[in-house]
């Protein structure tokens, strides 16, 4: 175990990465806050996706959820309280449709987590029009971009300590023994459901809270804008990409994969759509496993402990 | 045009180690300048797209078309310097547009920025522009609480009015034709479940009220709707003479066809974005005739019906009848106060609250940093959308009602 440099190594970078507000550029700052925002959501699909195989585009509709319970709230509670209901909203969301729903396996699954997302979507807009009597809502807070990405940084790392924890708890073995066969899983008496719904739960919870973090930077906040399903598609793909099983695996594919959007559209706005369907493509078919994964075969560092990946054939196999 | 070359601004992204290099920025003196870097984020896709590439992006490119043909934006000292535009496509993403933003301001370092499309984006970027101490001339935003973000940006300025006043003005046409025994004081209303619809229809219930008339029928319908059968007929059936919409430019064309189907003829037919496209008008033929919607152009403005056939000529379409000469005169007002101040963005901003301008709508001065002289109410005569309300401003016409019925086809 390398653990013994890792750590320090870990805890250098995240003072660098905290104290980069301090010297940077706004131009980079809003760079970082994307990052954080995208390593935190690959990283919490990851959690639950990577490790169970059901793959879900209900990303925004949890990330919606947070940025519409501060612009809700925002004026009539002090923040914290805010961010505390929003997780809450989202632990709620989460528990429902994780008990009606997570049953159904393979592509139902994805489909149902595509449309979950388009539902909360209608039933905002159909709340805001006709109890509320208008649409677009403002957020105005007092938060410069440093103070959000702060808060995304905390929470990124938090995510990051959970997953370590979540994989050397009992609950991480019952996710390996689910993973590899449920009827195994279920014989040798770990709860099946139990054990997904709260993985899906803490998931959504992260979801929701970068949502709601990254939701005072848009001043407006309308339902077309925070739900969407762009940010469920990206989410995804950046932690296929990284590699969906592996603690690292989901920061290392958004941190390039943020990068290289970045680029492509500053440098090819007009062709951005297409590049950005050819590289879905490609990272699917060549990477099935992500780059960690790749990366493993190469030099054989994969430990004996094997991972399940969330692999880009598809879910619940 | 120069179009964008130079977006030399992430070339270092493969060397992202030196991301600290860039804390410092460095400015062009006047001395080496060759031109004058103007940039913008606008939906070149995504759902945003239509509305912007109809208001918005024909209108910047024929404005930068214009001043570089002519030798480029003229500087106080008199001397000429060429527009270079750095161009964004946000791609309808809040997220994108913001971002967009802050690489114009502090990568790209542009002089100018002009502002996104939509009423949500506007609001998005203010506070950046507001921070980077940038003018924002928001023009495709129709929003009520301009006052209050004038207040808190006082760099922004916003030019194409509330929900309240174009509400007002529909008000009182009707207050008044029905006061002339034109028509009777009720109507049916519709609204899209969207952004426009919602805030228009808030805006109306009080209005419609305060003007005598009476709300018989108020039905709000999901955006992306296309069969209007049953709400036409309960319409109809509701005893109302005039009939109004607060839609999107799909259902606009689809209620026009269905009312026609439907034989459903409203003393005052009323719709919302789409009606004051010059397609409108030619695909409607004489059946156009009468209905009414917001904006409305002065055909007698010289200025104004030069621009349409430049537009024309370069766009190969011609301008919406709304917004379109709003976004090229603010455009006109920022090149006109560089003229007047230089390159300095907080004079710039001065003049643009302080200075009056003469653009392709007229005599431009602004109030509180807002447009108040606005066509509020258009309607088609004679194959011209032509603007009826405020009836107090020059150039508006007297509408003709009540609305002719439906022409067999």
């Amino acid at each position: 175990m390398k653990l013994t440099y890792g750590i320090p190594a870990a805890l250098a970078a995240l003072v660098v990465l905290a104290c980069a507000p301090l010297f940077v550029g706004p131009y980079w700052l809003g760079l970082l806050i994307g990052l954080a925002g995208y390593v935190t959501l690959a990283s919490a699909w990851a959690l639950f996706s990577g490790r169970t195989g059901y793959v879900s585009l209900a990303t925004v509709a949890f990330f919606g959820i947070g940025a519409y319970t501060v612009a809700v709230l925002s004026e009539a509670m002090p923040y914290p309280v805010v961010l505390l209901v929003a997780a809450g909203i989202g632990l709620g969301v989460a528990l429902l449709v994780g008990l009606a729903t997570l049953r159904l396996e393979g592509v139902y699954f994805v489909v149902f987590s595509f449309g979950l997302a388009e539902l909360v979507r209608q039933l905002v807009t159909w709340y805001e029009t006709s109890i509320n009597g208008t649409l677009g809502r403002y957020i105005f807070l007092d938060f410069g971009p440093e103070h959000i990405y702060w808060q995304l940084l905390a929470l990124a790392v938090v995510t990051l300590l959970l997953t370590w924890w979540i994989g050397r708890s009992r609950l991480g073995l019952a996710l390996k023994v689910i993973a590899d066969d449920e009827t195994v899983a279920s014989h040798i008496g770990i709860n099946i459901a139990w054990t997904k719904i709260t993985l899906f739960a803490v998931s959504a919870v992260i979801m929701t809270l970068v949502g709601a973090i990254q939701s005072p930077r848009w001043t407006y906040v309308e339902p077309a804008i925070v739900f969407n399903p762009t940010v469920s598609f990206m989410t995804l793909i950046m932690a296929l990409f990284g590699g969906a099983g592996r603690l690292w695996g989901p920061a290392l594919g958004a941190i390039p994969l943020f990068l290289l959007f970045e680029w492509l559209s500053a440098n090819f706005p007009d062709h951005y759509s297409i590049l950005l369907g050819l590289l879905f493509i490609i990272i699917v078919f060549l990477l099935p496993r992500g780059v960690v994964g790749l990366f493993d075969d190469r030099f054989g560092t994969r430990r004996a402990e094997v991972q399940p990946a969330a692999s880009g054939e598809g879910a619940g196999k | 045009m120069m179009t964008a070359t130079r977006r030399h601004a992430l070339r270092y992204f493969g060397a992202s180690a030196i991301v600290f290099a860039t804390a410092a920025p460095f400015a062009a003196t006047a001395q080496d300048r060759t031109s004058v870097k103007i940039g913008y984020a606008i939906s070149k896709t995504g759902g945003n797209a239509g509305g912007a590439g109809i208001t918005t992006l024909p209108n910047y490119q024929l404005w930068i078309k214009d001043v570089n043909d002519a030798g480029g934006l003229e500087l106080p000292d008199g001397t000429r310097l060429p527009i270079e535009v750095i161009e964004y496509d946000d791609r309808s993403s809040a997220e994108e547009v913001v971002r967009s933003i802050e690489r114009l301001a502090t990568q790209d370092e542009v002089d100018f920025m002009l502002p996104p499309w939509g009423t949500g984006f506007n609001l998005a970027v203010a506070p950046l522009f507001d921070r980077f101490g940038y003018p924002q001339l928001a023009v495709s935003a129709v929003t009520d609480k301009a006052p209050e973000f004038v207040k808190r940006w006082d760099k922004s300025f916003w030019l194409l009015g509330g929900g309240h006043d174009y509400t007002d003005a529909l008000a009182k046409v009707l207050s008044t034709a029905s006061s002339e025994g034109t028509i009777n004081s009720k109507v049916a209303m519709i609204s899209v479940a969207d952004g426009f619809g919602i805030d228009l229809v808030t805006a109306a219930r009080p209005a419609m009220k305060d003007a005598g008339i009476e709300v018989v029928y108020d039905v709000t319908y999901p955006a992306g709707t296309t069969d209007f059968t049953s709400i036409l007929n309960d319409a109809a059936a509701s005893g109302a003479d005039s009939f109004v919409a607060f839609s999107y430019p799909p259902e606009t064309f689809a209620l026009t066809q269905q009312a026609q189907i439907a034989n459903f003829n409203p003393k005052v037919l009323y719709l919302g974005v789409g009606t004051g496209f010059p397609m409108y008008g030619a695909n409607n033929g004489a059946n156009a005739e009468g209905i009414m919607s917001l904006g409305g152009i002065d055909y007698s403005n010289e200025e104004n019906m030069a621009y349409r056939k430049r537009h024309e000529e370069l766009t190969g379409q011609a301008p919406d009848l709304w917004g379109s000469v709003i976004t090229y005169s603010s455009l006109q007002m920022l090149q006109e106060a560089i003229k007047r101040r230089g390159l300095d963005r907080d004079a710039v901003s001065d003049e643009l609250s302080n200075g009056t301008f003469q653009t392709a709508s007229g005599e431009i001065k602004l109030e509180d940093n807002q447009l108040r002289t606005l066509w509020l109410t258009g309607q088609w005569q004679d194959g011209e959308y032509v603007a009826v309300a405020p009836a107090d401003r020059e150039g508006a016409k007297a509408p003709k009602l009540p609305k002719a019925a439906w022409q067999g086809q």
